[in-house]
């Protein structure tokens, strides 16, 4: 009777195993292609660009404010959209410790610039050269926008386009408190 | 004479020779059925024909590969004809283990075919895309050649195996799929002799047509055209007109070779018929009526057993290395790959059958037809049909 | 379920066919039939055992070689449906067009196909599924035949009961003059073919190629080895599959691989210098390509620096891409994909009058990858971008808008200004256009003075750290096979009376041919009866053989 048990015991495990992996194989092939971003609370990837005056931008310079980071090009019509809101966010919260960040994606300085200059945008605009910034952040679709707490953790990801309302929330929740 | 003359001739030697070893295999067979004994010159001489043959295609092979700089196995001429000579090469290994001469009456007859077959293929030396340009490619080829070669011989035991043991005189399913093999085999030289007759007189019409994404694409025929491509306009024109027109799915111009082959098939086979009055297995019957049951089952299964291993490493594993290689994975459902993955999933349903079903003789014979029928499959129809939408080639 | 008493006191499991210790048949079945079944030497088959609870009932079902076949057999047809038409990945349309292509390439049919889902079918749940019940079977009848198996053949007895032996299909039986001599030659010369031999009293064992029979199973953790490999592709970071376009003289990040760039330096394309003909002509090829080649140059960030710090870029090396020959580095490997030539990478333009188009002002030379705002042309004249789209597509409330970030269709603004028109004129130009002049009619304008290209290379990222596993799992399944398909187990038993009396049987699992030579030399040489096929007896040749399929299920065994 022992030895009837255990051998019960014994092909319940084999069984067991081989159906969570093919179990495990089917879920992993259906959730396969879904490119996704960083992890929702997780630390946001540290990384350095220089801005259209030269200047160096280190994330983790910012720790203590909330970062609005947000990945754009100039022909990316829902980017072209948002810009001056943001612009206008950033003006308010840029005193409460807010910082905007606008990555652009391997542009021309000449492109970027007659951007900046035609909606006279005020905040810090980088330019990832290499596209190594976008693929630490595996980001694909633009815009995409990246909020980051005080603590240099990432709290939401938003991909498409924002309405000025909404980008004013997502600097309020990055506020230090 | 340059090389590449040299060698063409030396597989024209090599297909006579096979030719005549054919002869002497039967001779051999008859003169034993009348004398009753095994101990013959003829089946000597036919042997040692054979092996002349497979020596000059060898030759055929050596010089080819250092006339071009690659392995003469890189288009459908030349694989096929390599094909060919792996089965008279495995033909000749089991030969030696086994002795048995009715396997050379049908292996080397198979082997003719196929070269023949090959032979209807445009024969110049073409360059390789970079993708086939890998050694990998070369061992991968060959070894799985070699594989499907040595499977083969199971197939033409199991031939031999039903000719003796299907009762041709009573009507029955086994009956006519016998014949039906031998109707395919006849097809096959129905195609050779159409081609042959087409390409000798020179024929050619061309047209335009519009292919399935809607692009206009020109053809060139080289049969009279039964079947039109889809929306076709004639640009030369000879002879005849297509019937038919076929829709842009249906690549006309080859179901005008294979309907033209049928044909001319079906009357070959209708006058052997009429000629001797008999099914053709009933005229192999008294060649195979001596053969031990068990020495041609056992050789239809060692052969899978040989063949099998190589099989594997040549189709499944070299192809994988391969593929990584050239194309950055292992493994991508191809249908080659699909239709590779199809001959090792069966051979080894086959074996399974066999160990723990007892599905020997009979049962075992018919599997090594069907296995067989899979091999060519893969050769002929995912080459020429289902490759044609993704082709090696493409890239 | 009882145990089985055999006449030899022995007590066997349930199941078992033949006694474990002297070989008797215990069926009515195997009594009845003049060879026995040798598979598995007659040891029950566990799963035949115990039949009580659900788990015992679906370990069964995986345990028998029927469902084993059955689901080799579904795999296989369901494998060929999906070559009927190209599976999705093969398929030239973008992704969410694929459904229509179907319907449209290939009707009702391909729409048909498409909605099964037989397009993709190798990544349905149900054909990973119908895999995965394969690997199951493959593990579970494994371990149901080969435990019992290797148990059996580890402790075989060297004296058989003649019941047992009379039901080889191998057996001879005859007189001998000196006992002693006869079980001492067969020795000598079993010996010498190379069999183990033993004795034990008046019975011998000769034995050889025993490992073969572990060949099966030897092969089906190969296979299990290969199937988990790839099962394991899909953990996260076992497998990096990433694509890339760079441009000639560009430098960028390489997904998947952190901290490592690649600058393509120059692209080649050779084509084979002769006409297409037979088989590439009907395959639509016109040119034939000899080879693809990116020249690179791999670098590497210093240990610790950040993303988009490109100070201090290490190199680490100039390599040729070619299909055929990635770029290997720390595990990684970039294959040459695929190409895109002559993308625009600088654009000239001569400043003109109209009235004199021949003799140029000067002539601006606009790097597209890096345009200036001002171009100073000397003698008072200058150019001035004002708006540069690199890919046009029309004008939006009067600014002109780009479509990508491509330079497919470049257009610009300029204002052109010259001693006689010191204020400047505006000027819109697009490419094989003629200029829009949007506030008034000008006296000069930009004269298109040809342009430079450059070609970009589509590389694939791969890192495949279960590549080891699936070469072990292969090896090991090539082991397998090889040794159960080129090796065979031979057994002879023997037993020599003391009053001479001989019962001679041998097994081989296949592969009779070569064990009736040793069969040959042995007889020959101790002089023993002339041994009989007994499926092989001429009078009833075709019975056996029919009764050989019907009852005992094969000779060969497992």
């Amino acid at each position: 009777m022992e030895k009837k048990k255990k051998r019960l015991v014994i092909r319940t495990i084999i069984l067991a195993v081989l159906v969570l992996a093919i179990g495990y194989t089917v879920y992993g092939t259906a959730t396969k292609d879904k490119v996704e971003l960083i992890a929702v609370g997780s630390e946001a990837p540290d990384f350095t660009l220089v801005d259209l005056n030269g200047e160096t931008h280190k994330l983790s310079d910012y720790k203590g404010q909330g970062v609005f980071l947000n990945f754009w090009g100039t022909w990316c019509k829902p980017c072209e959209k948002e810009m001056p809101a943001i612009d206008r966010q950033y003006k308010i919260y840029k005193d409460q410790g807010v910082q905007t960040l606008a990555v652009n994606i391997a542009q021309t300085d000449f492109e970027v610039q007659s951007f900046v200059d035609r909606y006279d945008l005020t905040f810090p605009v980088v330019i990832d050269k290499t596209k190594s910034v976008m693929t630490a952040y595996n980001v694909g679709q633009l815009p995409a926008t990246l909020l980051i707490d005080p603590d240099g953790k990432v709290v939401k990801i938003i991909t498409g386009e924002m309405t000025e309302e909404k980008i004013a929330s997502y600097m309020e929740l990055v506020k230090p408190k | 004479m340059s090389l590449i003359d040299i060698s063409g001739n030396l597989l024209f030697v090599a297909f006579i020779a096979y030719l005549v070893a054919t002869l002497l295999f039967g001779g051999s067979i008859k003169q034993s059925n009348a004398t009753g004994k095994n101990t013959d010159k003829w089946g000597k001489l036919a042997i040692i024909v054979t092996i002349i043959g497979f020596l000059s295609q060898l030759g055929y092979f050596i010089t080819r590969w250092i006339y071009t700089g690659h392995a003469p196995v890189s288009n459908m001429f030349e694989f096929t004809t390599a094909f060919g000579m792996f089965i008279v090469g495995a033909f000749i290994l089991i030969y030696f283990i086994y002795r048995l001469t009715a396997l050379g009456l049908i292996a080397l007859p198979v082997a003719l075919l196929i070269i023949a077959y090959a032979a209807m293929f445009p024969t110049e030396v073409s360059p390789l895309v970079p993708s086939l340009q890998s050694h990998w490619l070369t061992i991968h080829v060959i070894t799985a050649a070699l594989g499907q070669s040595i499977l083969a011989i199971s197939a033409v035991a199991g031939l031999i195996y039903l000719l003796k043991v299907v009762d041709l005189k009573k009507p029955s399913k086994q009956r006519f799929w016998l014949e039906a093999v031998m109707f395919f085999l006849v097809v096959v030289i129905g195609f050779v002799i159409a081609t042959s007759i087409f390409s000798g007189m020179g024929y050619e019409s061309n047209y335009t047509y519009v292919d399935k994404e809607g692009t206009e694409r020109q053809i060139t025929y080289n049969m009279p055209p039964l079947f039109g491509m889809n929306e076709y306009k004639a640009v030369e024109e000879h002879g005849m007109s297509p019937l038919v027109e076929m829709p842009a799915l249906i690549n006309a111009k080859k179901l005008t070779t294979v309907v033209w082959s049928l044909l001319v098939g079906s009357i070959l086979y209708l006058l052997i018929r009429l000629i001797t009055r008999r099914r053709i297995s009933a005229m192999f019957q008294p060649f195979v009526q001596r053969v031990n049951l068990h020495l041609v089952d056992e050789i239809g299964y060692r052969s899978v057993l040989i063949g099998f291993p190589v099989f594997t490493l040549g189709a499944l594993i070299f192809a994988m290395i391969w593929a990584q290689q050239a194309w950055s994975r292992f493994w991508g459902w191809d249908p080659k790959e699909v239709w590779a993955l199809i001959t090792w999933l069966f051979y080894a349903a086959f074996l399974h059958l066999r160990l723990s079903k007892g599905w020997e003789g009979e049962k075992s014979a018919w599997l090594a037809l069907i296995g067989f029928g899979i091999i060519l499959f893969n050769l002929i129809a995912v080459n020429l049909i289902i490759a044609g939408l993704h082709s090696y080639a493409a890239s | 379920m009882e145990n089985i008493i055999c006449a030899c006191g022995h007590s066997n499991p349930y199941g078992t066919k033949l006694c474990e210790k002297c070989g008797r048949p215990l069926t009515e079945e195997g009594k009845e039939t003049k060879v026995v079944d040798m598979r598995y030497d007659g040891m029950a088959i566990r799963s035949k055992t115990y039949n009580k609870t659900f788990i015992d009932k679906i370990w069964n079902f995986f345990s028998s070689v029927k469902v084993g076949i059955t689901l080799i057999i579904i795999t296989l047809v369901a494998a060929s449906i999906g070559t009927i038409l190209p599976q999705e990945m093969y398929v030239n349309a973008p992704e969410a067009n694929k459904a229509e292509y179907y319907e449209k390439v290939y009707g009702w049919f391909g729409k048909f196909y498409n909605s099964l889902g037989l397009s993709d079918l190798y990544s349905t749940v149900w054909f990973q599924v119908l895999v995965g019940m394969l690997a199951i079977s493959i593990i579970v009848a494994s371990l149901d035949r080969g435990i019992p198996l290797h148990k059996s053949l580890k402790n075989q007895r060297v004296k058989r009961h003649e019941s047992f032996m009379k039901r080889q299909r191998i057996i001879a039986e005859g007189q001998v003059q000196n006992p002693d001599a006869t079980l001492d030659k067969v020795e000598q010369k079993m010996t010498q073919l190379k069999y183990k031999v033993r004795r034990d009293g008046s019975a011998l064992l000769a034995e050889r190629g025993r490992f073969a029979r572990y060949g099966p199973y030897i092969n089906h953790v190969g296979l299990i080895i290969f199937l988990a490999g790839v099962m394991l592709r899909l953990v996260p970071g076992f497998h990096v599959d990433e694509t890339i376009w760079i441009r000639e003289g560009e430098t960028r990040a390489i997904p998947g691989m952190d901290g490592y760039f690649i600058k393509n330096n120059e692209f080649t394309l050779e084509t084979h210098d002769n006409k297409p003909q037979g088989e590439q002509l009907a395959q639509g090829v016109n040119v034939m390509a000899k080879n693809y080649q990116t020249d690179v140059t791999l670098y590497k960030q210093p240990e610790g620096a950040l993303p988009g710090d490109l100070d201090n870029l290490e190199k680490v090396k100039d390599y040729s891409i070619r299909v055929n020959h990635p770029l290997k580095e720390n595990g990684f490997a970039l294959y040459q994909m695929n190409y895109r030539l002559n993308e625009l990478k600088q654009m000239n333009f001569n400043l003109v009058s109209k009235a004199n188009e021949e003799e140029a002002l000067g002539q601006i030379e606009i790097d597209l990858t890096n345009p200036k705002k001002e171009y100073d042309l000397g003698n008072g004249s200058s150019v001035e971008i004002l708006v540069y789209t690199p890919d046009f597509s029309g004008f939006e409330n009067g600014e002109p808008q780009t479509k990508t970030s491509i330079p497919n269709n470049p257009a610009f603004l300029f204002r052109m200004k010259t001693p006689e028109t010191p204020k400047g004129e505006v000027s819109f130009v697009e490419i094989m256009k003629p200029p829009l002049e949007p506030l008034g009619e000008n006296k000069y304008r930009m004269k298109f003075a040809g342009a430079e290209t450059r070609d970009s290379s589509n590389f694939t990222i791969r890192k495949d750290s279960t590549v080891p596993i699936l070469f072990v799992g292969g090896i090991i399944f090539m082991i397998g096979v090889v040794i159960g398909s080129y090796w065979n187990h031979r057994r002879l038993w023997l037993q020599v009376e003391p009053d001479g009396r001989v019962l001679m049987a041998a097994h081989v699992n296949k592969n009779m041919f070569s064990m009736k030579k040793d069969l040959d030399a042995v007889t020959s040489f101790a002089e023993l009866p002339q041994y009989e096929d007994q499926l092989e007896k001429p009078e009833d040749a075709e019975k056996s053989e029919k009764r050989g399929i019907k009852k005992k299920e094969g000779d060969s065994t497992l």
